[in-house]
């Protein structure tokens, strides 16, 4: 079998994640088989993924999940900066 | 499901959605933009959210509260710009008793804080601005370029 190319998931940034990064929507692409980990790496590569904090939330497909969940083709995921509403 | 609003929220008329002859008590929470901030003195804010999730979070939310107690519960969030005194969140319970109505309500509040992604921006006299943190030191981060 020859290797997989992985898979290419898109990536919603926010509020001074945003800012972060310059910008509100990113494509990344993570291996085949990956994980929420695996998204959280290819992140802190972009230009200002340096400057994101150690620990981040992530939600996918609009459900906060941990680290070692699957990401595949189609999921949306969010980098969620603390939450300050209400 | 329409949880957030850019328009100003019509408290009436969410008492009036979740009232009901069997519902003896009601209890409404507004959460109002305040004037200070960590000792800053604030000038408006603007919400920023995630929308999607944010219907999603609050439709949790509201389902949770309802499951565990017999109540029937309303809330609204303002995104965009707001000033002072505004009101920011509105939260409507209402049960047959008003410890249901009284605990839905404090659940729902903290519940929202916690898991709803609403990012506040606040802008200070001084003439600075910054995202309100609740995780870091002082309770906000300077917003701007990096």
């Amino acid at each position: 079998m020859s290797t997989s190319p992985g898979s290419s998931v898109r990536v919603l940034l926010f509020a001074r994640y945003a800012e972060l990064l310059g910008t509100e929507a990113a494509e990344i692409t993570i291996p085949a088989g990956g994980t929420v980990s695996d998204a959280v790496v290819a992140i802190r590569a972009l230009p200002g993924g340096h400057l994101l904090p150690p620990r981040l939330l992530v939600a996918r497909n609009l459900v906060q999940v941990g680290l070692e969940e699957p990401v595949g083709p189609g999921d949306e995921l969010a980098l969620l900066p603390p939450m300050s509403g209400g | 499901m329409g949880f957030l609003t850019p328009d100003r929220i019509d408290l009436p008329a969410l008492v009036a959605a979740v009232s009901a002859p069997e519902r003896g008590g009601v209890v409404t929470f507004h959460g109002l933009v305040r004037d200070h901030h960590a000792g800053r003195r604030v000038l408006r804010l603007e919400y920023h959210a995630y929308a999607p999730m944010v219907e999603a979070e609050c439709g949790r939310i509201m389902a949770e509260a309802e499951d565990r107690w017999p109540c029937r519960v309303i809330l609204r969030h303002r995104t965009g710009g707001l000033a002072i005194g505004d009101t920011a969140i509105a939260i409507v319970t209402a049960a047959a008793h008003r410890g249901e109505a009284f605990d839905a309500c404090r659940y729902v509040i903290e519940a929202v804080k916690r898991r709803v992604p609403i990012w506040k921006r606040e802008y200070y006299a001084d003439g600075t601005e910054a995202w309100v943190d609740p995780t870091a030191p002082g309770g906000t981060v300077a917003a701007g370029s990096p």
